[in-house]
């Protein structure tokens, strides 16, 4: 717990050094609308992440997030082309989301397959129904109370809407996974699941409904998406899975479950839009982003094993420098 | 070796139990490779029926064409996932190589071209040892080396590149007949695709390296118990991907007309695609070469056909998911059924 605590220091270090960083190399950085350009831009990265922590934390992992934004996506396009009204449209787009984690999850629980390959399976299956049912053609005849819902401020501030979206369903997660027996029984789950079962944890069953929430949480960042960019394509929002992982993993969760918090993720997730922002307005290869993104991911995990090794290499440690061993043959 | 002495009992009980498992893996791996056999066969019977020139020469020549570099990607692929590790960057690494190396001779023509495809070999392999230096020295679990490398490699073709497109008049023809030759009629990247699957099929099945690789992924524990560098074996398998990743850039920067800095992204799914589909177990330890070599021409062969029946080509990613999940279902039920048979038969 001391360990992830120190964990989430640093990543508040790096935010702050980030800030300062931002505010010495450009003078728009520290303006409103820069501010409200960064938030929007993740906030539905954002809403994907929050189920992601929890799957990840619970020894899982949902591949297909992105591609059930897109489907989500293409579905309120084609159902508002088909003259629905704009609510049912919404809502189908959300039962869909729901759809699609109930498969993911049915699969992983039910059949007992790994999600990794289960949630690649349907990264391609979900995507290829979005590409099915919109071809190459793009919808962005939305109404503008729709649209500015999506890139709109509220009244004179600079906070997004979809900023307003996010923070609610953050403060349940974070109930949910620190404060509840749901999120004890997650931690337990992804520590040891043999543990977690034979303590009387369903552990089939709180699987199931974390798939079925990141579904629908990823119908609602698709829905935010669309209505970001006013437009539905079978492409929107493709390749965003690798972002959301990558923004989860930073935030100090263990890619073998049972470790990490949400307000790790929570800072993970504005360092990293800070540092795409400020590589953004200060240079015009955008290519550095992916880069610095890259390394910071592999620095994340690679920097505490360093640490780790150098500490057990000195003398009277011999438990952590045999455990540091076991590291270094590679599992 | 240091452990306790076991009872006779327990003993031929293990022994029982040991066979059984060999032979249950050499059962599924033949189940999966018959399915899918059976699944290319359907397909071509379905199709050809209704369009007969599926069958023909050309058309199959343009399967195997357009499965070629996928398949030599995915031979590398099955190598790391048998050491139980999962390599993501492939996609970016080809795209590296294919682009550096058509970069290299636009600006440098003489070098000449094998000095060329020797440098985009190399670079392969370096990229292979960088990942497999992170997991084994590093300590980083595959899945998120290979996600960062995977961002890294391609944010390091845009900083060579740029948006800069290099077209195919900007490279020397020879270079080009690399893809782009046919001796014996055959398409040069089928004859590499099918060299690289032979050879790493021999290795893999008859060499001591081959059955380390196994020993590796089904057991590590076990594996550096018998005195085995567990970490070593899983580096090498990193750089051999590295290196066929650099074969097969070398290949689609030869093949394609005009590359940017985007070269083959995204193919890191099929790739995965392909090796799931072809019966390699994502936990290690389990699969063959042949089988992820038939996975991808599955594939293929599934797009080809949509083409030829004028069916929506929109239809082909869902296809691929839907035949992923096909087969591990497949898989799982087949693997219960079997695993029940054989504890009746050892009960006997």
């Amino acid at each position: 717990m001391t360990r992830l605590a120190r964990w989430e220091t640093l990543l508040a270090a790096l935010l702050v050094a980030l800030f300062a960083i931002g505010i010495a190399t450009s003078d728009v950085f520290l303006r409103g609308s820069n501010f409200s350009l960064i938030a929007s831009s993740t906030m539905e990265k954002a809403v994907m992440a929050l189920p992601m922590t929890l799957i990840i934390i619970g020894g899982e992992i949902d591949l297909s997030v992105a591609s059930t934004a897109g489907l989500a996506s293409a579905v309120v396009g084609k159902s508002w082309e088909a003259g629905w009204p704009l609510w049912l449209c919404l809502v189908t787009a959300l039962v869909v989301g729901a759809a699609c984690g109930l498969l993911n999850g049915l699969l992983v629980t039910r059949l007992g397959l790994p999600s990794l390959v289960v949630t690649l399976g349907t990264l391609a299956l979900y995507r290829g129904l979005a590409s099915v049912l919109l071809a190459d053609s793009a919808i962005s005849n939305f109404p503008a109370g729709f649209t500015r819902f999506g890139f709109g401020k509220i009244g004179g501030t600079g906070i997004p809407w979809t900023l307003l979206v996010f923070l609610p369903l953050f403060v349940i997660f974070d109930v949910l996974l620190h404060a509840t027996w749901i999120g004890r029984q997650l931690y337990a789950t992804g520590t040891n699941p043999e543990a977690a079962r034979f303590s009387a944890v369903r552990v089939a069953n709180l699987k199931l409904g974390l798939f079925v929430i990141s579904g629908v949480l990823a119908a609602l960042a698709g829905i935010m998406y669309t209505a970001r960019v006013s437009s539905s394509r079978a492409d929107n929002a493709i390749g965003f899975e690798l972002d959301v992982i990558a923004a989860v993993l930073l935030g100090g969760v263990s890619i073998f479950g049972g470790r990490g918090t949400l307000f790790g993720v929570l800072l993970s997730l504005a360092a990293i839009a800070t540092l795409r922002n400020i590589l953004a307005l200060n240079s015009s290869n955008a290519e550095l982003q992916s880069i610095a993104v890259g390394s910071l991911l592999i620095l994340s995990v690679l920097g505490p094993n360093l640490v780790r090794r150098l500490r057990g290499a000195q003398p009277g440690r011999l438990a952590g420098s045999r455990s540091a061993r076991m590291a270094e043959a590679g599992d | 070796m240091t452990t306790l002495q076991p009872s006779a009992q327990s003993r031929s009980a293990r022994l029982a139990a040991v066979a059984g498992s060999g032979q249950f893996l050499r059962l599924l791996a033949r189940i999966r490779e018959a399915g899918l056999l059976i699944a290319l066969a359907a397909i071509v019977v379905i199709v050809t029926v209704q369009a007969p020139r599926f069958l023909q020469i050309s058309n199959l020549r343009q399967i195997l064409l357009s499965v070629s570099i996928l398949a030599i990607v995915a031979v590398g692929q099955t190598l790391v996932v048998f050491t139980r590790n999962v390599d993501l960057s492939v996609a970016s690494s080809v795209g590296l190589v294919a682009y550096v190396v058509r970069d290299l001779l636009r600006d440098h023509p003489d070098i000449g071209i094998p000095a060329a495809i020797a440098a985009g070999l190399l670079i392969g392999a370096l990229l292979g040892a960088i990942n497999g230096a992170l997991v084994t020295i590093g300590g980083v679990p595959a899945i998120v080396a290979t996600l960062g490398t995977l961002y890294v490699y391609r944010g390091v073709v845009f900083a060579i590149g740029g948006g800069e497109l290099i077209t195919a008049s900007e490279v020397p023809q020879g270079f080009r007949d690399i893809a782009l030759s046919r001796p014996w009629g055959i398409p040069t990247p089928i004859i590499v695709a099918a060299a690289v699957a032979l050879v790493f099929a021999y290795l893999l099945r008859s060499t001591r390296f081959g059955r380390e690789l196994y020993a590796v992924g089904s057991s590590p524990e076990a594996a550096r118990l018998v005195g085995l560098s567990v970490g070593r074996r899983v580096f090498t398998a990193f750089v051999l991907c590295g290196l066929l990743c650099g074969l097969a850039g070398v290949l689609w920067g030869a093949r394609f007309g005009s590359i940017d800095a985007r070269a083959a992204t995204g193919i890191e799914l099929q790739v995965i695609a392909a090796v799931v589909l072809g019966g390699v177990n994502i936990f290690g330890g389990s699969g063959t070469v042949l089988g992820a070599v038939l996975g991808a021409i599955l594939l293929g062969t599934i797009q080809n056909a949509l083409i030829i029946l004028r069916l929506n080509q929109f239809w082909l990613q869902a296809i691929s998911g839907a035949a992923i999940l096909l087969a591990v279902t497949a898989d799982a039920l087949i693997t219960r059924r079997v695993r029940r048979s054989l504890v009746v038969r050892l009960r006997r």
